[in-house]
């Protein structure tokens, strides 16, 4: 993939000693969709900074496309309340931003009755578009969302999941997301990367969702996802012929031994 | 009017004017604290300065932004909290500095004006140093004022969107620096921070937007350095713990005004 936004190959970041991430590899072309799932600890907001450069790994390289735009949508905000500040003025933080274009991003994420609001005040479900809102104003090439419906109801989770899908359509913008919605998160995804400090698997949906490391790492869940996902008894290869028989047969998305 | 009066009354305005934004920053960045901890630490900077036979308000400046990279450096490695690090910090150069002039037999300084300010004392000198480090000092937040904003919001956030946020977080603290060797004749080291806090805290109810906070965190403490000095003109008062009651007064009246929606 010589077009990549990003690749990172073979990254390693330990802290006191512990392997956080081991040997990761990664690519985000234009237009992908790459939404990291993984346990608690697992790595993935480590390996967010890394992809950002808010983190130098200690072993392996972060390629990053030179002057590459990043809309980076955080995971929380905390504002010190005695700041005054209004969802307006947030949003031209960034450099060359007036209202006009302040407004039009905010309604483009379904938030635009929120302009005037002070940012204290507005829920974590409106912040989240705030954010998201922010992350475009940048004209981003790649978008980089960790956890962006963290506090938001079940269905403005899928809202949201829609509205991601919608904006890559539309500014065919590389996307990198952390999720913990296995569910929501695999309709809406092109590669999908199971972390665990190491890639556990990576690849299209549903050829993760059938993989055996990634039923090991969720369990139950993982069941119930891959018959939610899988009315058929057969897996698919790369380019969607069938293949039979299960179980798994490694292939050259395998990052297991 | 007597020239001693106005000397004060202008060092005063000066400073009351650029603590309004910066005092701002300093409550928005929970940095009371940390100033604080570089106010204490003047005292030494002055000791150094007689040591090294160098003006005293250029010591107090690369002191305190000494001091200040040195806290950045030590809250890195992470062994205690930052309020425990501040506190050790604080007093142990606050005494360092006291013990240092104790050893100097022929310095002759007095003390109070250094802990308390003496700003009844101000001299034509000194109020040329205060004018000309208020008017940079103003200046080089007006032209970093959106970057600071930007990285008190989210710093992370910030340096992702191509801030250098090292850098502008270095500034902040030089401009810190600066405002406090300036202000040290004014309200003496262990007053200063209050200058740079209260009369912002009192603002920010009443505020809608960062700049207005900025501005009225100015006017109060002009207000505040008038009463204040009138208060030590009529009644013999200290002037700069009275500037001081003045603005805590104001900061308890922005309770009882009604908050504007």
């Amino acid at each position: 993939m010589s077009d990549a936004l990003v690749r990172l190959s073979n990254v390693g970041v330990r802290f006191s000693g512990q392997n956080i991430l081991d040997q990761v590899s990664l690519a985000i072309a234009p237009g992908e969709i790459v939404t990291l799932i993984g346990p608690n600890g697992a790595g993935k907001t480590t390996l967010v900074r890394a992809v950002l450069g808010l983190l130098t790994p200690d072993s392996g390289t972060v390629w990053r496309q030179p002057h590459l735009r990043i809309g980076y949508m955080p995971q929380k905000l905390h504002v010190d309340a005695t700041l005054p500040l209004t969802v307006l003025r947030f949003l031209r933080l960034v450099p060359g931003v007036d209202r006009s274009s302040a407004a039009k991003a905010l309604a483009e994420v379904g938030g635009d009755h929120l302009l005037d609001s002070p940012l204290q005040t507005i829920s974590g479900g409106e912040l989240q578009r705030v954010l998201l809102a922010r992350a475009l104003l940048r004209k981003p090439e790649l978008l980089v969302l960790d956890e962006p419906v963290q506090g938001v109801d079940v269905s403005g989770q899928a809202e949201l999941y829609r509205l991601i899908t919608q904006l890559r359509n539309r500014y065919g913008c590389g996307v990198l997301m952390v999720s913990h919605d296995l569910h929501l998160v695999m309709s809406t995804t092109d590669q999908v990367v199971c972390l665990n400090h190491h890639v556990c698997c990576s690849g299209h949906p549903e050829q993760v969702s059938g993989h055996p490391a990634f039923v090991e790492l969720f369990g139950q869940d993982a069941r119930s996802l891959a018959i939610y996902h899988h009315h058929h008894d057969h897996a698919h290869s790369l380019h969607g012929h069938v293949v039979m028989p299960q179980p798994h047969v490694h292939g050259e998305h395998c990052k297991h031994g | 009017m007597a020239d001693f009066l106005l000397y004060a009354l202008l060092a005063g305005l000066a400073l009351a004017i650029v603590a309004g934004p910066l005092g701002s920053f300093v409550v928005w960045r929970r940095m009371a604290y940390f100033g604080d901890t570089l106010s204490h630490a003047a005292l030494l900077g002055v000791a150094m300065g007689f040591l090294l036979d160098i003006n005293p308000t250029l010591a107090v400046t690369v002191g305190c932004l000494l001091l200040a990279i040195l806290l950045v450096l030590l809250q890195k490695r992470q062994g205690l909290a930052a309020d425990t690090l501040l506190g050790i910090m604080a007093h142990s150069t606050l005494s360092l500095g006291l013990v240092a002039l104790s050893f100097m037999k022929d310095v002759r300084i007095d003390l109070m004006s250094y802990l308390f300010g003496d700003l009844l004392a101000v001299s034509q000198t000194d109020l040329w140093w205060i004018a000309i480090g208020s008017v940079v000092v103003l200046a080089a937040l007006a032209a970093l004022w959106r970057p600071l904003l930007a990285i008190t919001v989210h710093e992370e956030l910030a340096r992702v969107e191509g801030l250098p946020v090292t850098a502008i977080r270095m500034a902040l603290m030089l401009l810190i620096a600066v405002v406090i060797a300036v202000a040290m004749k004014i309200v003496g080291v262990l007053l200063i921070t209050s200058l740079l806090i209260i009369p912002a805290a009192a603002a920010q109810r009443h505020a809608r937007s960062p700049e207005q906070m900025a501005l009225g965190a100015s006017l109060l403490g002009i207000v505040a350095v008038c009463l204040g000095l009138s208060l030590s003109w009529y009644e013999d008062t200290p002037a700069g713990p009275s500037i001081v009651v003045s603005a805590a007064a104001l900061f308890l009246l922005s309770f009882v005004l009604p908050k504007r929606v």
